[in-house]
C-alpha cells in the first residue's frame, strides 16, 4: 500500500514537472512527456480487454479437476495434464513450486513435475493474454507451440538423471 | 490488436449467457487486478520515458546490435538475473520491439525472465532441493535460448 502511494506521488510530481517544462519550453521535459504519452495511449488501448479476460479466466478456471488426473500413471497423457494444470495455475512460480512438491509426495513422476513447473512459468494464461495483447498473437502462438517439445524433452532428461541418482525432493512440514 | 477486442467481446458474451453472476464477479476481479497494478504501470512508463530518452542508443545498441546472437545472449542474461512481473515485462518488451529490437532478442528476454529464476533460488531450493534447482535452471536457460532461436527463424531474423 505504501509503495502504491509513493508511486502515485511520483506520478503527480511527474505531471507537475511536465507542466512546468511546457511552460518554460524546457526541451528535455517536453520530450519525456511526449514519450510518456505515446506509451500511455498504447497501454490504455490494450490493458482494459486484457484485464477483462484475466478476470473472467480467474472466475472460470477450476484447478481441482485437473489435479485429480495428474497422478502416478505412466500414461503419456500425464504431459497433457501437466500443461493444463500449469496454464491454469494462478500465482506463478510462487504457487507452482509448493504444488509440485506436494504432487511429488503424492507420487507424481519427475517428468510430470518438471513439465508442470516449467510450463507454469511459460503457459500461465493471464500472462499469455497480456503477451498476446502487447506483442501480438502470432508471437505468443509460436512461443507456446515451440516450447512444448523442449519442455517435454528437458523434463524427460531430468527425470532419467534424477531417477538414476535416486534423488528425493525435500519434505515440507505442514 | 483488433483480435484482442474480438476475443474479449466473445468471451464476455459467452460467459454472460452461461452465468451472469460469475461474469460480473470476473469483471470485478479484473478491475481489482488492474487497480492494484496501475501505480506500478505509471511508474514503469515514467521510468521508461526518461531512460529511453537518455540511453535509447545504448539499449538498442546492446539488444538490437548487428550480431543478433550477441544481442540474444545479452537478453538471456538480463532475463535470467532480473525479476519482474509479466504485467511490467510485456509493456517493456513492446516498447523495445517498437524501438527496433528483434523478435528473437525479445523472446530470449521474456522466456528467460519467466523460466530462469536466479532471484527465486532460495524459494525454489526449499521445495525442490539444491541439486534439482540448479539443474532445472540450467536446463531452463538452454530451453529459453532454443525457444528464442525458433522465434528468430519464424520471424525470418536468422537463416
Amino acid at each position: 500500500m505504501n509503495k502504491n502511494i509513493r508511486n502515485y506521488l511520483v506520478f503527480i510530481v511527474f505531471i507537475l514537472f511536465s507542466l512546468i517544462s511546457w511552460l518554460l519550453q524546457f526541451e528535455f521535459g517536453m520530450s519525456v512527456w511526449d514519450n510518456f504519452l505515446v506509451f500511455a495511449i498504447d497501454m490504455v488501448i490494450i490493458l482494459p480487454p486484457a484485464f477483462i479476460l484475466i478476470g473472467l479466466f480467474d472466475v472460470w478456471a477450476k484447478k481441482e479437476s485437473i489435479e485429480k488426473h495428474f497422478g502416478q500413471s505412466n500414461n503419456p497423457l500425464r504431459f497433457v495434464y501437466s500443461f493444463l494444470l500449469a496454464s491454469t495455475t494462478v500465482g506463478g512460480t510462487f504457487v507452482a513450486f509448493p504444488l509440485a512438491n506436494s504432487l511429488y509426495h503424492k507420487g507424481a513422476k519427475f517428468s510430470s513435475i518438471f513439465t508442470y513447473v516449467t510450463a507454469a512459468s511459460l503457459f500461465m494464461i493471464p500472462m499469455t493474454i497480456m503477451e498476446a495483447g502487447m506483442l501480438g498473437i502470432q508471437f505468443t502462438l509460436i512461443r507456446l507451440i515451440s516450447s512444448i517439445p523442449f519442455i517435454v524433452l528437458g523434463s524427460v532428461l531430468l527425470e532419467r538423471y534424477f531417477e538414476r541418482t535416486n534423488y528425493k525432493l525435500p519434505t515440507i512440514e505442514k | 490488436m483488433e483480435g484482442l477486442y474480438v476475443v474479449t467481446g466473445l468471451s464476455l458474451i459467452v460467459s454472460f449467457i452461461i452465468n451472469q453472476e460469475k461474469t460480473i464477479q470476473g469483471l470485478k476481479r479484473g478491475w481489482m487486478k488492474f487497480y492494484k497494478t496501475l501505480p506500478s504501470y505509471l511508474m514503469l512508463l515514467i521510468l521508461i520515458s526518461i531512460v529511453l530518452l537518455l540511453s535509447e542508443d545504448l539499449i538498442v545498441e546492446y539488444l538490437g546490435q548487428d550480431n543478433i546472437f550477441l544481442g540474444l545472449l545479452f537478453s538471456l542474461g538480463i532475463g535470467s538475473v532480473t525479476m519482474m512481473p509479466g504485467f511490467i515485462a510485456y509493456p517493456l518488451a513492446r516498447i523495445l520491439l517498437q524501438r527496433g529490437v528483434p523478435y528473437m532478442v525479445i523472446a530470449g528476454f521474456v522466456t528467460s525472465l519467466m523460466l530462469v529464476g536466479v532471484v527465486t533460488y532460495p524459494l525454489e531450493k526449499s521445495y525442490m532441493g539444491r541439486k534439482a534447482t540448479i539443474i532445472r535452471n540450467i536446463m531452463s536457460f538452454v530451453v529459453a535460448g532454443l525457444i528464442a532461436l525458433v522465434m528468430g527463424i519464424a520471424y525470418g531474423e536468422i537463416f
